[in-house]
């Protein structure tokens, strides 16, 4: 499982854990019913500490992604992919509602926000 | 969560030094990074936690154990890495497995021969010729090698190169993997506990400023920095303590997102352990 976690980012460790291991559960890069690195292997792997990883396990098990057995570890949900595609789009729509209101307080026109949403997307191709 | 390190109210008197009142717990599976600067006390509590120091009061407990009652018991599950070193200069590696075999019930000859090599250190030379890196290594290496449950270091990573802490912290982070075992480690080099460690201790001139989990303490703490207009407007009891610089004041909080309710200041920065260690012992109220 590949984690990418930076120490000099604003977002905690345990969310970037946390957000990462979703994408994977949300993709199908996990399957239902994997199980995940324990929180120590995992704090060991990613040299933080063990709470951390324990923090982000607990919030993805709050959250329905994973469920734990005691005394053997987490493992993946069957988590509908649409419940998790919805869940991304509600977040999507959250901050386009923010981009909007900043466009409307300054008059600016939907067409230029349509031209960088264009833009946007043809830099990450 | 068990705990398997209670410390209780301990006190020492020195001429121009007293602990004050210190305790805190250290749950079982868990790293303890204790900070503070030099001369604070981080010694002093470690050396009565292990019962080296006399006319010390307070109550310390390790496996659920009294520290001085059942110090033989105790002994045998701990490791310890002292500031001091400890091996006499003439002694080689060899002897000091020889040494320990006699010593502890649990020496594992074997692992301590294993690590011996990882680390590049020669069997059969004397201590003498030793870098200080090396010694120390030696002295963490010997710590490990009779399977405490209890790691009990003091400033473990001073002396050692990048390179070599991160081996060192390989090695912590491995022992911890038995969710036994615990660390307690004083240090200075805080960005290595800032990664690591689950609990942070701060002792402060003999007494105990805080103690709570590492992750709690970088998210929530933040540093306002802002002008003296905007300070003056900053109620007292919303901040712990403030320093002014040159051109700005640094006002160390307790909670960035009831801080950022509540007033509308332009930068609130994440905190380092460090930041958070200058803040408390420089700064004033």
């Amino acid at each position: 499982m590949e984690l990418i976690i930076s120490n000099s980012s604003d977002v905690p460790i345990y969310e970037q854990i946390k957000e990462q291991i979703k994408t994977k559960i949300v993709t199908g890069e996990l399957k239902a019913g994997v199980i995940l690195p324990s929180i120590r292997t995992l704090a060991k792997d990613l040299r933080c500490s063990v709470i951390t990883t324990k923090n982000a396990y607990e919030e993805l098990e709050k959250e329905g992604y994973v469920y734990s057995i005691p005394s053997k570890g987490f493992y993946v949900s069957d988590i509908s992919r649409e419940i998790a595609r919805e869940e991304q789009l509600n977040k999507i729509e959250a901050l386009i509602d923010t981009a909007v209101e900043i466009a409307k307080l300054n008059n600016i026109e939907k067409k230029t926000i349509e031209q960088m949403l264009d833009i946007l997307y043809e830099e990450d191709q | 969560m068990e705990n398997i390190l209670e410390v209780k109210n301990l006190n020492k008197k020195y001429d121009n030094f007293e602990l004050k009142n210190v305790g805190f717990n250290l749950p079982k599976g868990m790293i303890m990074g204790f900070i503070g600067e030099n001369g604070a006390g981080k010694t002093t509590t470690i050396k009565a936690i292990l019962n080296i120091i006399n006319n010390y009061s307070g109550k310390v407990k390790m496996f659920g154990l009294d520290n001085t009652k059942d110090e033989q018991k105790i002994k045998e599950d701990i490791g310890a890495v002292l500031d001091d070193m400890f091996f006499s200069e003439i002694l080689t590696p060899k002897d000091i497995d020889k040494i320990m075999k006699g010593i502890y019930k649990n020496w594992d000859s074997v692992m301590f021969n294993n690590y011996l090599k990882e680390f590049s250190l020669p069997n059969n030379k004397v201590i003498k010729t030793f870098s200080r890196g090396m010694r120390k290594k030696l002295e963490i290496v010997t710590a490990l090698s009779h399977h405490p449950k209890l790691l009990i270091l003091d400033e473990p990573t001073s002396g050692l190169d990048p390179v070599a802490r991160s081996e060192v912290i390989d090695i912590f982070q491995d022992f911890i993997q038995d969710d036994d075992c615990s660390i307690l480690l004083s240090s200075h080099i805080t960005t290595d506990l800032e990664r690591i460690a689950d609990y942070i201790t701060f002792i402060n001139d003999g007494e105990i400023v805080l103690s709570k989990t590492c992750d709690e303490l970088l998210e929530q703490y933040g540093i306002v920095k802002c002008g003296e207009k905007e300070f003056k407007k900053i109620d007292k009891k919303d901040y712990i303590k403030y320093k002014k610089n040159a051109h700005e004041y640094d006002v160390l909080i307790e909670n960035k997102k009831e801080f950022k309710k509540k007033y509308n200041v332009q930068v609130i920065d994440k905190i380092t352990l460090d930041d958070l260690m200058v803040l408390m012992i420089k700064g004033v109220k």
